[in-house]
């Protein structure tokens, strides 16, 4: 009972059982959000404005003129679209995850620990705030405009595609805030370097690939597999080629790579956890 | 499991090593190792109600954060409840209830009332259980008219009362409460102390405490453990605690007019004047009654206070001595 070897059955337990947790904290934020609808709705719309303000941006830059590196409002539109959206649903669901240098700090870290809920769980959902919805709101207008402008031969294939790789870049960007939290646990100071990749990440991706040094580009696809969130299968259901020239099965692999980044991501959070509760700070 | 009459918590060679690295130049840092805890061995029975106490920096807390499962120990045994905290922490974390005096473990924005709810949900407590020890608590800590209150509105004492339900509500085996009356009240200090002793009266449950505050040992505890620097410098009854420390507690005393020194006290000494106010000190092992009587009927008495031993004191005095 006590070999401290975590059996699979147990880690699957584990797992449901914080997905649960999760799901009811989650519900306790919402329902204490809406006690206040009006604030809620104010926040919403504020949410809503200040992320389509990006979005002016590009339209602004597309009045002057009719290409962004050989890519058309529509093309751009549909870039921006699937990135935000993307960001949009990481950021609701586990965008708290980030705050682990405050928690350690203000000593409520040792809080999630004496609770029986895994502490991702615990600081995934707190606080959880339903106006982040605005940004996914906003990201979706842009994307069905875009959909509808192209001009593309939706098949089923092609559908599938499109989810599977805004899924695919909601669960990436989301272990990017979860590995930021982590890496906290080690440097509390992380939390800058690893806004650098996802606000910084999620700008990048609204912009077609070939505005960029083709270094930058590469970085980012290998550095941070960033580049499976949009840029790949996106280049794939526009019918583009890729700037770097890689094989064409990597388009669908956003999956595959997103699967990957949750193990991974998974390992470096109990590692970090691990360093914390062998350190205490 | 057996963890029915043997030692409940069982303490054993306990260590806590940090590695604390030191920025000694441009780029290079220096390792230093720093030892929290250092070998500490106590056991406590179930039902025991028990003060954990030492100067800042002694240890406590180090030795709290092992015994709920937050840190591991670099070194000894521990086990709670037959269980072992850092291996089986979310077993552990079921059976214990733990207070942080300096932070609340409630969420600071919402009511009291959604709180218990979250921890209910999160330690899966069967609903009449629950509406049962909510029920006893909002009675004895008075939180009737909180419950719908954001915590963050709560005054300190509230939210400790607050905590404090929190931490029951799962009905914990064991309580561990850190620095509980800190920054409080007389009357919610009063209230919380009734409060516990009542809890570990009718449901055995048994009490870990650390606190600055002598007399909260004193109203609570028979027995303390005391640690310095990290090891075990006394483990027993607190009257002995006295006689080891040597602990005075002193008599302010406010005199009509300024006097020479107060002599002629037996069992008292002046240890210093200003003006009309003269602090008395005698042994905390003796009454301050027959003290007062006689200064009443020797000198012209306007006000006095009594003040008790700070435990930094103690513990300075049972090193020297």
């Amino acid at each position: 009972m006590a070999d401290g070897t975590p059996r699979p059955r147990a880690v699957l337990g584990d797992a449901v059982w914080g997905v649960r947790a999760y799901g009811f904290i989650v519900a306790m934020w919402v329902r204490s959000t809406m006690a206040y609808r009006a604030s809620f709705a104010m926040m919403l719309a504020a949410n809503f404005a200040t992320t389509f303000l990006d979005f002016a941006a590009i339209m602004i830059m597309f009045s002057q003129v009719d290409a962004l590196g050989g890519f058309t409002l529509p093309e751009v539109a549909f870039l921006y679209g699937t990135s935000c959206v993307a960001f949009g649903l990481s950021d609701l669901l586990l965008g708290t995850a980030e705050r682990v240098g405050r928690r350690v700090r203000d000593g409520t870290m040792d809080v999630l620990l004496t609770r029986p809920v895994p502490v991702l769980s615990q600081l995934a959902a707190d606080r959880f705030a339903l106006r982040r919805l605005g940004r996914i709101i906003q990201g979706s207008l842009v994307l069905g405009w875009a959909v509808l402008r192209l001009d593309l031969d939706w098949t089923p294939g092609r559908v599938a595609l499109l989810f599977s790789m805004v899924l695919s870049g909601a669960a990436i960007f989301g272990c990017v805030f979860v590995l930021g939290g982590a890496f906290q646990f080690w440097a509390q100071d992380a939390s800058e370097v690893q806004n650098a990749f996802t606000y910084g990440g999620t700008t990048l991706l609204q912009y077609p690939p070939t505005v960029f040094g083709k270094e930058l580009v590469r970085g980012v696809t290998f550095v941070v597999p960033l580049a499976f969130v949009n840029w790949l299968p996106a280049l794939r259901l526009l019918g583009r080629d890729d700037p770097l020239g890689l094989p064409g099965g990597l388009d669908f692999a956003s999956p595959a790579v997103a699967l990957l980044c949750c193990a991974v991501t998974g390992l470096v959070w109990r590692a970090g956890l691990r360093a914390y509760r062998s350190t205490g700070s | 499991m057996s963890d029915g009459d043997g030692e409940f918590i069982d303490v054993r060679e306990l260590t806590k090593t940090f590695t604390v690295r030191r920025k000694t130049g441009l780029l290079r840092r220096t390792a230093t190792q720093v030892h929290a805890v250092d070998g500490i061995s106590f056991a406590l029975r179930r039902g025991e109600m028990v003060g954990f106490i030492g100067p800042n920096g002694a240890g406590k807390s180090t030795t709290i954060k092992m015994l709920t499962g937050i840190l591991t120990p670099t070194d000894g045994s521990l086990r709670v409840a037959g269980v072992d905290p850092w291996q089986e922490r979310t077993r552990l974390v079921r059976r214990i209830g733990v207070v942080f005096g300096q932070r609340t473990t409630l969420w600071w924005d919402l009511p009291l009332r959604d709180s218990y709810g979250l921890v209910r949900r999160m330690y899966r407590i069967p609903r009449a259980r629950f509406e049962e020890n909510l029920a006893r608590c909002v009675e004895l800590l008075e939180l009737g008219d909180l419950l719908d209150v954001p915590v963050r509105q709560l005054s300190l004492g509230q939210r400790m009362r607050g905590d404090i339900t929190a931490a029951l509500l799962h009905d914990p085996d064991v309580l561990y409460l850190d620095e509980p009356t800190i920054g409080l009240d007389v009357v919610s200090k009063a209230r919380v102390r009734r409060f516990l002793v009542a809890l570990n009266a009718e449901l055995g449950t048994t009490v870990l405490l650390t606190t600055h505050d002598l007399s909260d040992i004193e109203h609570l505890c028979k027995r303390v453990v005391v640690i310095d620097h990290g090891r075990l410098v006394y483990d027993g009854l607190l009257s002995g605690l006295h006689e080891v420390g040597r602990g005075e507690r002193t008599l302010v005393v406010d005199l009509e007019r300024e006097l020479p020194p107060i002599e002629g006290i037996p069992g008292a000494r002046t240890v210093r004047t200003e003006g009309p106010r003269q602090w008395l000190a005698f042994p905390a092992s003796a009454s301050a009654a027959p003290l007062v009587s006689q200064l009443a009927a020797d000198y012209p008495l306007v006000d006095l206070s009594l003040r008790e031993p700070a435990i930094e004191d103690v513990i300075a005095r049972m090193y020297a001595g």
